[in-house]
């Protein structure tokens, strides 16, 4: 399975995505990573170029919602089906909204590296 | 040997007793403070004749709340401010870019125009209030914009001060505020360096900050390391320019983290400081002591606070601002306890600060100059770390200096991977963490907040660009963007024309602009 790992926004905070990154790799999935400061198309187009099975959103600004929402359209402009997830610091109560906007999971704040590997897992296994 | 060894973030071994044997060789029994090489603080009475400063960073949302702050804490006897900047500022982008989209106003104040600093600074005495300017990608445009001001007012810029912090490198390995390849981005803080110790010479110009570089995953020896590399870096492209180094060196200033070991924390400023006044001295013959200073601002780091029983973090934030001050700091800023996982309420900024009190007020911290020197274990590890910090220093050369090891990622790889090998090693429980991993309790989730989006009041920021648009003299703005193209090209100091350009209401995203299209934009290594 291929992770595409990505950076929306201009959110700087990239340790916890890299950290991430080298997790997923180390439990066995292919990991690329976009870099910080892309815009949703640009993070779909990467999706489609590299052919990623799934894609990750991480936010820390506070920016999930806006960005999120605009997500499941750019998903269906671009024809691409497949799942997405959410994460960075997400309020819990949050997640409902998130799975609204058709995230496939949202991780709230608080989430461990090793949550996000068994979720990536099960995903890898269905 | 008693127990098992114990081995600091920083590779260094500690043994279970230190006496004067340790200490034998150490140049320790020389130093003196406010003598070079400084390894006893900077001054000779250091907080006996006046305390460290205390700096909070805050943000708000618009020019005309800012103002409204600025009059407040002008009111109450404060002459000193850090001014946050949201990120479509700090990225060089207009508020009306689609890529500003939900960041207007979020994180800090919001400028497009000079317009919004001559809000933000209506009423208030340039020469009464020092504004810390906590911008780097754009800095050079904000920069203008403030020394534009001051002269459209009247100001003398010759006596005008303030900060900025436009220290671009680091942000290329922690922070991300870049915009242009490395190389230009270097040319750029050194315009600003240069244009100051001509134009400007109480302004300082650069904060070269080791904290986000830690952050970021470095451990104490490379976040001196890596902060001192770049700060030779500016200076020896400043010097190229012929300029002289006590022209500008006493203004550049260093921005440290602090969290981990109590000791190593403290070794690492009182060897970096020691070693940063070698540098100055014997490599660039610096003639004035007080351009061989290692001033700076260190207080808590958000690294080292926890979201797991975030009162704890008060306890972690009061041993930071011991330690800060046992290092002879010249500013201090804690991070709130709450901070981990939220915008600091009120309470806790309160806390943050009465903690930094306390200690000055209650604890006699002040009485008498460094306290720790001559302590067999402390002098023993500034020793090391001096020599640490300098063969790390070497690794970086090697690599073919910071703005090489910067441009291909070498050092972003490095720290990222340590990122993650202190993150697994937390998870793993191999490093202790209380209320972590150890001690820790069933709570509840935490009550996440962010700044609200206020949608109505980034519509305002952007009507309000608008408008100036529309009243601009668009001729005059078109040339001074003609000029700056001009001067890109032939590689000159870009800040005269920039000045030029605000004070005829250029957007900060229109004059960032013309730069990308002579200089390009940075491509990011992809490393993890």
């Amino acid at each position: 399975m291929k992770i595409l790992l990505s950076k929306p926004g201009l959110d700087g905070h990239d340790v916890g995505v890299k950290v991430l990154a080298h997790a997923i790799k180390n439990a066995g999935f292919e990991v690329a990573y976009t870099g910080l400061r892309k815009s949703m198309e640009e993070i779909v187009e990467m999706a489609k170029k590299i052919e990623a099975d799934v894609i990750g959103l991480s936010i820390l600004s506070g920016t999930h919602l806006i960005l999120c929402e605009r997500m499941k359209e750019i998903m269906i402009e671009n024809g691409l089906d497949i799942p997405w997830l959410a994460g960075g610091n997400i309020p819990h109560g949050d997640v409902d909204a998130l799975l609204e906007f058709g995230a496939t999971a949202a991780f709230p704040t608080g989430t461990t590296i090793e949550e996000v590997v068994d979720y990536l897992n099960k995903l890898d296994n269905k | 040997m008693t127990g098992k060894k114990v081995i600091l973030e920083s590779g260094i071994e500690v043994n279970p007793l230190y006496t004067k044997e340790d200490i034998n060789e150490s140049e320790a029994h020389e130093n003196m403070p406010g003598e070079y090489p400084f390894t006893r603080g900077i001054h000779k009475e250091m907080y006996r004749k006046r305390p460290f400063t205390i700096r909070q960073y805050a943000g708000f949302a618009s020019p005309e709340e800012t103002n409204k702050r600025f009059k407040f804490l002008i009111a109450n006897g404060q002459t000193g401010l850090n001014v946050a900047f949201d990120l479509p500022t700090q990225c060089g982008l207009d508020s009306d870019n689609p890529k500003a989209l939900g960041e207007v106003g979020r994180v800090g104040m919001s400028v497009d125009t000079l317009d919004d600093f001559e809000i933000a600074f209506d009423g208030i005495d340039l020469d009464k209030i020092t504004v810390s300017l906590t911008i780097n990608g754009s800095a050079i445009v904000l920069m203008a914009m403030y020394f534009a001001l001051a002269e459209k007012r009247g100001y003398d810029i010759n006596t005008l001060r303030g900060t900025a912090q436009n220290d671009i490198l680091k942000e290329f390995i922690g922070r991300g505020t870049w915009i242009f390849p490395v190389n230009t981005s270097v040319k750029l803080v050194v315009d600003t360096v240069e244009y100051c110790a001509q134009h400007v010479p109480k302004y300082s110009p650069v904060s070269i900050c080791g904290y986000h570089i830690r952050e970021s995953g470095a451990n104490p020896i490379q976040e001196m390391a890596y902060a001192f590399s770049i700060a030779k870096a500016y200076t020896d492209d400043t010097l190229k320019r012929g300029i002289d180094i006590d022209e500008f060196a006493s203004r550049l200033s260093f921005n440290f983290d602090i969290y981990g070991n109590f000791f190593e924390q403290i070794a690492k400023f009182r060897g970096g400081r020691r070693l940063w006044a070698k540098i100055i001295r014997e490599d660039y013959h610096a003639k004035n002591d007080r351009s061989s200073w290692m001033r700076m601002i260190a207080g808590g780091g958000g690294g080292g606070l926890t979201k797991e029983q975030p009162e704890n973090n008060i306890i972690r934030s009061a041993y930071y601002a011991l330690i800060s001050a046992l290092s002879g700091t010249q500013t201090m800023a804690l991070c709130s306890y709450d901070e981990a996982y939220t915008i600091p309420t009120e309470k806790a900024a309160e806390l943050s600060l009465r903690t930094m009190q306390i200690m000055i007020h209650e604890m006699g911290i002040c009485d008498t100059v460094d306290p720790l020197g001559g302590s067999y274990y402390v002098e023993a590890l500034t020793d090391q770390f001096e020599k640490e910090i300098k063969e790390e220093m070497k690794t970086v050369d090697n690599m073919g200096g910071i703005v090489e090891a910067v441009a291909t990622g070498k050092i972003q790889e490095k720290v990222s991977h340590q990122a993650y090998e202190r993150e697994t090693g937390i998870q793993s429980g191999d490093i202790p963490k209380v209320g972590v991993n150890i001690f820790q309790r069933e709570e509840d989730p935490k009550p996440v907040e962010f700044h609200p989006y206020n949608s109505d009041a980034a519509n305002y920021q952007i009507e309000k660009l608008k408008k100036i648009k529309a009243n601009r003299n668009k001729s005059k703005v078109q040339s001074c963007l003609t000029k700056l193209k001009k001067d890109c090209e032939q590689n000159g100091n870009l800040v005269p024309t920039v000045i030029e350009a605000v004070k005829e209401y250029a957007t900060v995203g229109e004059i960032i602009q013309v730069m990308k299209d002579v200089y390009g934009e940075y491509e990011e290594p992809i490393f993890f």
